[in-house]
């Protein structure tokens, strides 16, 4: 499992209700279940990655979610995940709103437009940047938000949500953010990791 | 048609309230059942059977000699694995397949026709509840069923909270639409308008409105296909001819193919019975059991749901089956949804879909590993 999976994990109490919002094969959802006894749900738009969630006995929704996530009751969820998908949505400020109606807590991962190699790809090389985590070309990119952590930061702060835990990732390690080193963060990190509440 | 031989009947005595207001006892609810019941009972599945169903789910019918209506899902090692549960379907009272139904004699020995009660889901299902305490089984594992197997999974459910452990309604609705409505008045109107059909009575003549339950036949028929898989499987090809006849012959395959799906079906059903099951389904309204709010069928149910819809079902579409699940998650219930790529239409839940059998078949396996 991913170090990103692992360190979302950390954030959550044993024992607790979640959805993970575009939960893909149900990875971060099947180790949650098995290790922290979370009642998980998943939302996921691919059949097939549905598919896959049921046959590892998840329960998961085939759904968007820009258009799915409203049929869920207030603070249905003690968290709601977001794994580096806010940045696809075609109104991300919408999802973000969904996410704190729905979860009492929402942690949200994005990938850090800020990071010194997309910088320096974009730079130097003078076309659209492409890393580990931005891994697609600009005609086939599912991103059509791209921000930085910075730029994430500023939003949430912006909008009176509250963050609890700001994390900053660069390939294993974890790092917190900080008003301070807000700069270099966002510099060094190519992940972004945020528990939030509104 | 109601061949006796190779039907088994329980014959419920406690006397059943219907929703018209009648009340009937000591009636015969055939059924059949398939794989055996471990002895912890835990491993039973109720599956409820679709408007021209019966209780033969898999295997060769009995009556027909024809394959079992869901013989792609239900089987050893298949999606509902019947070497490891326990399968009981009953044909729904109203039903032609031994079930109470308008074929059958009044107390005066007069066949009852259209003087059979009109019947509802509520009613089928009320009566298939029979079947737990004559196997003896507190909780089943799992209650499905596609079309108005799927109505009746969703009644049962609200009427017995807690006497399923998984639910799984397939390409259904909670609330039979307009245009359901419509095309099942077509198929009564077909039947009523055939002269033979007197008001009801054509037993007692040994003459049956097969006319017009083979054009009834054949307008439902089209309704559980798609566009697109119609003009895949026949376009406008020819019925043995090399060019039209200019006439009123089956001239194009799918004229020949609907005229075979109406008469095979005639030796197979009770027109009468089409009249009362299609009603049943008309009828069909849950939420409007529960003053419009369909969350309320369910508030006391902790079971775990999976609901199943296809791209290519126009008469229980998507969006139909999304109701139930949004219904279901305003409460905060476990509850899954796919929606299975198929251009096979509303018939796709009983044909070779492998996605659709592949999701059943994890749902069931998992949701027992975890019992």
């Amino acid at each position: 499992m991913k170090n990103e999976f692992q360190i979302i994990a950390d954030l959550i109490e044993k024992d607790k209700k979640v959805l993970d919002v575009g939960c893909a094969d149900g990875t971060l959802m099947k180790f949650l279940k098995d290790n922290k006894n979370i009642n998980i749900r998943g939302l996921e738009i691919s059949k097939e990655k549905v598919q896959e969630c049921i046959a590892k006995g998840l329960t998961v929704i085939e759904g968007n979610a820009e258009k799915d996530l409203k049929q869920f009751p207030d603070k249905s969820f003690d968290y709601v995940v977001l794994s580096q998908t806010l940045q696809a949505f075609l109104n991300p400020e919408l999802v973000l709103d969904e996410l704190l109606r729905v979860g009492k807590k929402a942690i949200v991962t994005i990938p850090n437009f800020g990071y010194w190699k997309v910088r320096f790809h974009l730079l130097l090389k003078g076309t659209m940047p492409i890393t580990k985590t931005l891994p697609d070309e600009w005609y086939n990119t599912p991103n059509l938000h791209m921000c930085t952590i910075k730029d994430f930061f500023h939003f949430v702060k912006s909008k009176d949500i509250k963050i609890f835990k700001s994390l900053a990732l660069n390939n294993l390690n974890s790092s917190i953010i900080n008003e301070n080193n807000l700069g270099i963060k966002n510099l060094f990190a190519d992940l972004g990791i945020f528990l939030i509440e509104k | 048609m109601n061949t006796e031989k190779n039907i088994k009947t329980l014959i419920v005595k406690k006397p059943l309230k219907l929703d018209c207001g009648k009340t009937i006892k000591d009636f015969p609810l055939a059924y059949e059942t398939y794989g055996s019941l471990n002895s912890k009972k835990d491993n039973a599945i109720l599956v409820f059977h679709a408007l021209t169903g019966d209780q033969f789910v898999t295997g060769i019918n009995p009556v027909t000699n024809k394959e079992g209506w869901w013989s792609y899902a239900v089987g050893p090692d298949k999606a509902i694995d019947t070497n490891k549960y326990f399968v009981i379907c009953s044909n729904v009272i109203g039903g032609c397949m031994g079930s109470y139904g308008p074929s059958h004699k009044d107390p005066d020995q007069k066949i009852f026709g259209t003087n059979f009660p009109v019947i509802t889901i509520n009613d089928m299902v009320n009566a298939q509840y029979n079947l737990l305490d004559h196997f003896g089984i507190d909780k089943l594992f799992s209650i499905t069923g596609g079309s108005m197997g799927g109505m009746q999974v969703l009644q049962f459910i609200s009427n017995f909270p807690d006497k399923s452990k998984t639910v799984i309604p397939i390409a259904t609705t909670s609330s039979h639409s307009a245009q359901n409505i419509a095309f099942n008045e077509l198929g009564r109107q077909a039947i009523t308008a055939d002269s033979n059909w007197r008001d009801g009575n054509y037993t007692s003549n040994e003459t049956n409105p097969g006319k017009g339950l083979a054009v009834a036949r054949m307008a439902a028929h089209i309704t559980y296909l798609s566009k697109k898989g119609l003009q895949e499987k026949f376009g406008r090809k020819l019925q043995e001819r090399e060019d039209l006849k200019f006439g009123f012959d089956a001239d194009f395959q799918i004229e020949s193919y609907l005229r075979y799906q109406g008469s095979v079906f005639v030796d197979r059903f009770d027109a009468n019975s089409y009249l009362y099951i299609t009603r049943a389904m008309d009828y069909f309204d849950l939420a409007k059991q529960f003053k419009g709010n369909l969350s309320e069928a369910f508030i006391n149910s902790k079971a775990k749901f999976f609901i199943i819809s296809f791209t290519s079902d126009w008469l229980y579409p998507t969006q139909e089956n999304k109701d139930i699940v949004i219904a279901l998650n305003s409460i905060g219930a476990d509850v899954g949804f796919v929606e299975i790529d198929s251009d096979k239409g509303h018939d796709s839940f009983l044909l070779d879909v492998p996605d659709f059998l592949n999701a059943l078949k994890n749902f069931l396996d998992k949701s027992y590993e975890e019992n």
